[in-house]
């Protein structure tokens, strides 16, 4: 297995306050990794970190290494990063004046991709892929995004994200607004994705957790404390404080 | 987040299991009595009392399968339920093994006592205190005392074969007191399946604890630490 991402000493500021104290971890290409913890651990800090999200915020800082491959993404342009690692998050974010077409070509004509037929068949693969395709395909230039269901949506966002073809896609809790059906489908999405890509899930569901990531983190306080194949963590992890954690012990 | 109500329900299942080993426990302490005093009455409680330890299996068995349903357990939760479900089978399975004794003890009051080579009473000391041993590993979480379990059974297989050779030999010497033998052989082979289920109810208590797997063996190199 071959490592997609792979961080090294990776600490982040709000202002004066440290919210990751040194993270070191080395997430397998094409599989699913989950990160797990309680409210505030930094375990949502960090993925934002591994594309360059957090700098966004006024007074961030961050420190260490993140490489995607071979791309240093600290010391590239955080536009060339954002087009290898795509971004879903908790609330589907749709551009509510655009077309489903639209919000799906997005990404691909801010890179400069003006073609008519590249677009369409980028907007069907990606809308394929996302496992969308079939619910959109007669009404995609007739309904906005924000008409879609939120379960629609959230696909959307990730039919958006996968058009401009990324190596990695971080999700931040990206069902925990859904129903049990539409959670089902973003389960399954996230199964065939990783086929290709390389998935990092934030969820605070330990059951979703365990059924769609091969490999699970355990944040608390901005430290990783584990760090181990999802069975293990699940089964028999090697801290304490993990096991308290995910028995309901404390947190 | 902290499951206290789970986890006052996990106490429950613990005491629910606690109650039926105890069942267990003393239908094997009749049936070995019953053989000792050659006690008819010692043997029908035995039979009678056969049906409690059933409804007890069935009762943990649906209280566990409820809470592994409704509380997504983890962990060593996850390991303790799965734990008491496999050692609800063996206790289980002991009740029945008294059965078989108190069943073989009435075919022996029906005959004249014979002069056995064979110390049933000794062996049967031997397997309850290993039964013992292992309820009480469970109710202390202690891997140490399921160790010691782990390395008694292997007396009892000694003990076992020994029972089968003389009793053998005893036969074939003896043809007037060859049904009491087959009783007393069949009554030391059950003995030893009580052992055997006390073996696994300490390898249940290993996985438990410690997450290791020490069935068939396995366990060889477990330090219990």
């Amino acid at each position: 297995m071959a490592t997609a991402v792979d961080v090294r000493g990776l600490k982040a500021w709000y202002g004066k306050t440290e919210a990751l104290h040194g993270i070191n971890i080395a997430m397998e290409s094409t599989h699913a990794t989950a990160l797990i913890g309680p409210s505030g651990c930094g375990k949502s800090t960090f993925i934002r970190c591994l594309n360059r999200m957090h700098e966004t915020h006024p007074d961030a800082k961050v420190e260490g290494q993140v490489r995607i491959g071979e791309l240093d993404i600290y010391g590239a342009p955080a536009v060339d990063v954002r087009r290898r690692i795509g971004m879903v998050f908790q609330k589907p974010n749709p551009f509510p004046m655009m077309s489903i077409y639209d919000n799906v070509a997005a990404g691909l004509k801010l890179n400069g991709t003006h073609n008519r037929k590249t677009l369409d068949d980028t907007v069907e693969l990606s809308l394929q892929q996302a496992a969308l395709w079939d619910e959109v395909k007669d009404v995609l230039k007739k309904k906005s995004g924000a008409s879609l269901s939120g379960g629609q949506q959230q696909r959307l966002c990730i039919a958006r994200a996968l058009a401009v073809n990324p190596e990695v896609m971080l999700m931040d809790e990206p069902a925990s607004a859904l129903d049990p059906i539409s959670t089902a489908k973003i389960e399954d999405l996230i199964f065939e994705l990783k086929q290709k890509l390389t998935i990092v899930i934030v969820t605070h569901n330990m059951q979703q957790a365990s059924r769609v990531a091969e490999f699970t983190g355990f944040f608390l306080m901005g430290n990783l404390v584990e760090f181990d194949r999802t069975e293990k963590i699940f089964t028999n992890p090697s801290d304490k404080r993990t096991e308290d954690y995910i028995t309901g012990r404390f947190g | 987040m902290t499951r206290t109500r789970f986890h006052q329900e996990l106490d429950e299942l613990k005491h629910r299991i606690l109650a039926m080993a105890g069942m267990a426990e003393q239908a094997i302490d009749l049936a070995v009595q019953a053989y000792s005093l050659r006690d008819a009455s010692l043997c029908q409680r035995v039979i009678t009392n056969e049906a409690g330890i059933n409804r007890a299996e069935r009762e943990v068995d649906e209280f566990a399968i409820d809470l592994l349903a409704m509380q997504q357990p983890m962990a060593v939760d996850l390991r303790f339920i799965l734990a008491v479900i496999k050692i609800n089978a063996d206790l289980e399975r002991v009740g029945d093994q008294a059965v078989n004794i108190a069943q073989r003890v009435l075919n022996m009051i029906e005959l004249p006592a014979a002069e056995l080579p064979v110390d049933i009473p000794a062996m049967a000391s031997r397997v309850r205190a290993m039964v013992r041993d292992a309820l009480r590993s469970f109710i202390e979480a202690d891997t140490d005392l399921a160790k010691h379990v782990l390395e008694a059974d292997d007396e009892i297989d000694r003990m076992n074969h020994e029972a089968f050779a003389t009793l053998s030999s005893y036969m074939q010497a003896t043809p007037d007191g060859a049904v009491q033998a087959l009783d007393a052989l069949s009554i030391a082979r059950n003995l030893e399946r009580v052992a055997d289920h006390a073996t696994n109810i300490a390898e249940d208590v290993i996985f438990w604890v410690r997450g290791a797997d020490v069935r068939h063996g396995a366990g060889q190199s477990f330090a219990g630490s």
